[in-house]
């Protein structure tokens, strides 16, 4: 290993770094020549209509994504972490529900908020409020409840009861986290993202990188998305909407499964017409509070003993709590 | 990938942003109303990866000399090399300007980071898994996908297959416009649907009406006339049929778009797959359009 390295060492800081941009134009150039076949084999009926979905889910969300991760940059560098120290509370008990709604001013979608739920944790805010802000900022925010509310046209109740049973679940997870939990089990990464940069390089690296970073994923959402809307029998999705308790389970486990941002998830519980708006509801609670994405950004910003012991807590809170909501509110 | 690679991805990204939404290209994926932020977020991406760029050329002319400049490039290798260096070390030799502007830019840093730093030793064995993970997002190559088809492929706007699949979306309206005088009268798939099914043709009997939408033929071979209705992009987007009799073509080929000219008959009849309300519209003539420049129904958006 530590051989090998300096050897491979002399062009630059390693093969991969090197190589990028040289694969990126040997894919460019082999899907240029490659169009034709290409084409070909996307024109059945099946491939087409899973690549105007996926084309479609991610021309839709990208413009939703860039927004939020222009302001959520905006945010980082511009206003300081020790500003929401600052302002909270110093009662653990009080600090989780302003934190909590604290979330609704910070615009951006899951994956911003994770990053920022780490920094605030380094700046000594306690866990417990942190964590409510992290669960509750990409669901409650300006840009996300405005999404929903264009997804729902014809059912403004949503908006509302996504509101309130996101920041219900949120809250309860900081009090949960306040008497439960164990402060080694917390291993927050000591990455100090944007210190040392000028302002102007800090905000366009953090959006270069929030971009590429979502961007991806958001790409693994469309595509799982436009998988079931093409591939999945209708009937099937109707047989699991027929029950509201399968329809609850099946639409939670989509959510899970799907990852998709926050920022568009509204558009496809839209399209998920077949459910009752309680079973949606789980899914736009869920989707922003714990998907394999939100996994696997947790236990990379907290340590994986501490995503392990949240995100089933979160998924069952979440479940838990839009399901109340609903009954209320919808 | 690095930086160069990305804002390479950016621009091209941004650019088919641009380009769909400068032309009609958009129209077959999303609603109308999203083209100024297509064009914006568009031209967000291009300027993200112009400034990344730029920022890596003013840090390469200036390493030495520019101070301001060193840290942009350095900083997301600078915090990650920084708190384990033991584990820096043998890559050290072949990225040689890393060092010392890593321990410069810590002496630079607010106070509350030293907080950061003195926490780090005792969360020390996290830090070195982490960051390479993180910084190089390997997750999005997968950008390069909806780039291509995009631009190479461009798929057509939902059609028959999916019609087919999906059980009509009628709603009960509102209310109901005026018609405006006129022979024939030109309505859409939705609007005729409407008010055969839930006025019961009143407003339309008696009138040859014009309707345009693509065919798609039913698993029993029964044509219809259908478009697609949108909220916002075609991943929601759900068909409304009208089955066609009287003179109809008397060969149909999925996904031809007519316009029809025919007149209102009361006979209605069960979409199979949810079993939601078809109208049928009696035929008197057919004539193949092309594909109007937006494909689907967006009345549901006003």
């Amino acid at each position: 290993m530590a051989d090998s390295r300096p050897a491979a060492a002399p062009p630059r800081n390693d093969g991969w770094h090197l190589t990028s941009p040289v694969a990126l134009t040997l894919l460019l150039l082999v899907m240029v020549v490659a169009q034709g076949p290409l084409r070909g084999a996307l024109s059945a009926p099946v491939m087409q209509s899973w690549t105007t979905v996926f084309v479609a889910v991610v021309v839709q969300a990208l413009p939703f994504l860039v927004l939020g991760v222009l302001l959520s940059a905006a945010l980082a560098v511009f206003v300081p972490p020790s500003f929401f120290a600052r302002a909270l509370p110093s009662r653990p008990a009080l600090a989780v529900p302003v934190a909590g709604l604290a979330g609704a001013v910070l615009p951006g979608c899951e994956c911003a908020s994770v990053p920022v739920a780490g920094a605030l944790v380094r700046r000594g805010v306690t866990p417990s409020a942190a964590l409510a802000f992290l669960l509750s900022a990409p669901a409650i925010n300006p840009i996300v409840l405005t999404a929903t509310a264009v997804a729902f046209p014809h059912d403004p109740k949503m908006v509302l009861a996504r509101f309130a049973a996101s920041l219900l679940v949120a809250c309860a997870m900081g009090w949960l986290w306040q008497r439960l939990g164990r402060a080694d089990w917390l291993r927050p990464s000591a990455r100090a993202h944007d210190e040392g940069l000028s302002r102007g390089a800090a905000f366009w690296g953090s959006v270069r990188h929030d971009v590429m970073h979502a961007g991806g994923f958001l790409v693994v959402g469309a595509m799982a998305a436009a998988t079931l809307k093409a591939l999945a029998p209708a009937s099937w999705l109707r047989t699991a909407a027929g029950n509201p308790l399968v329809a609850v389970v099946a639409l939670a486990a989509l959510a899970v499964l799907l990852s998709i941002c926050s920022e568009a998830d509204a558009f496809v519980a839209a399209s998920l017409s077949q459910f009752s708006l309680t079973a949606r509801l789980v899914f736009l609670v869920v989707g922003p509070m714990i998907d394999l994405k939100l996994f696997a950004l947790q236990a990379g910003a907290f340590g994986r003993g501490f995503a392990l012991r949240f995100a089933p807590a979160t998924l069952a809170l979440a479940v838990l709590g839009s399901v109340l909501t609903g009954a209320v509110l919808l | 990938m690095n930086r160069q690679a990305q804002a390479a991805v950016l621009f091209l990204v941004g650019g088919a942003l641009l380009h769909a939404g400068a032309t009609d290209l958009y129209l077959r994926y999303v609603k109308a109303g999203l083209r100024p932020m297509l064009l914006v977020s568009g031209a967000v991406l291009v300027v993200t990866a112009l400034m990344t760029v730029w920022l890596d050329r003013r840090r390469a002319g200036g390493n030495a000399t520019l101070d301001e400049a060193a840290p942009p490039n350095q900083t997301p290798a600078a915090p990650d090399n920084a708190p384990p260096p033991p584990n820096q070390a043998p890559a050290a030799p072949g990225d040689r300007p890393s060092p010392p502007e890593a321990t410069r830019a810590e002496p630079r840093n607010a106070p509350s980071l030293t907080e950061a730093e003195q926490a780090d030793p005792r969360a020390a064995p996290p830090p070195p898994k982490e960051p390479p993970t993180h910084r190089e997002p390997r997750v999005a190559w997968l950008l390069l996908l909806p780039l291509f088809a995009l631009i190479l492929v461009a798929p057509p706007a939902l059609g028959s297959y999916s019609a087919v699949r999906s059980g009509t979306a009628l709603q009960p309206p509102y209310g109901y416009a005026s018609l405006p005088p006129g022979d024939p009268l030109r309505l859409s798939v939705v609007d005729y649907a409407t008010r055969a099914i839930y006025d019961h043709g009143r407003t339309v009997a008696g009138r040859r009406v014009q309707v345009t939408g693509f065919v798609a033929l039913a698993g029993d071979g029964t044509p219809y006339l259908v478009r697609m209705a949108l909220n916002c992009c075609a991943a929601d987007a759900q068909p409304v049929k009208i089955a066609l009799t009287g003179r109809v073509p008397p060969v149909l080929e999925p996904d031809t778009w007519l316009r029809v000219t025919g007149v209102y008959t009361a006979r209605r009849t069960r979409d199979p797959v949810n079993d939601g309300p078809i109208p049928y519209l009696e035929v008197m003539a057919a004539q193949p359009v092309p594909t109007p420049a937006d494909p689907y129904d967006e009345s549901w958006n006003q």
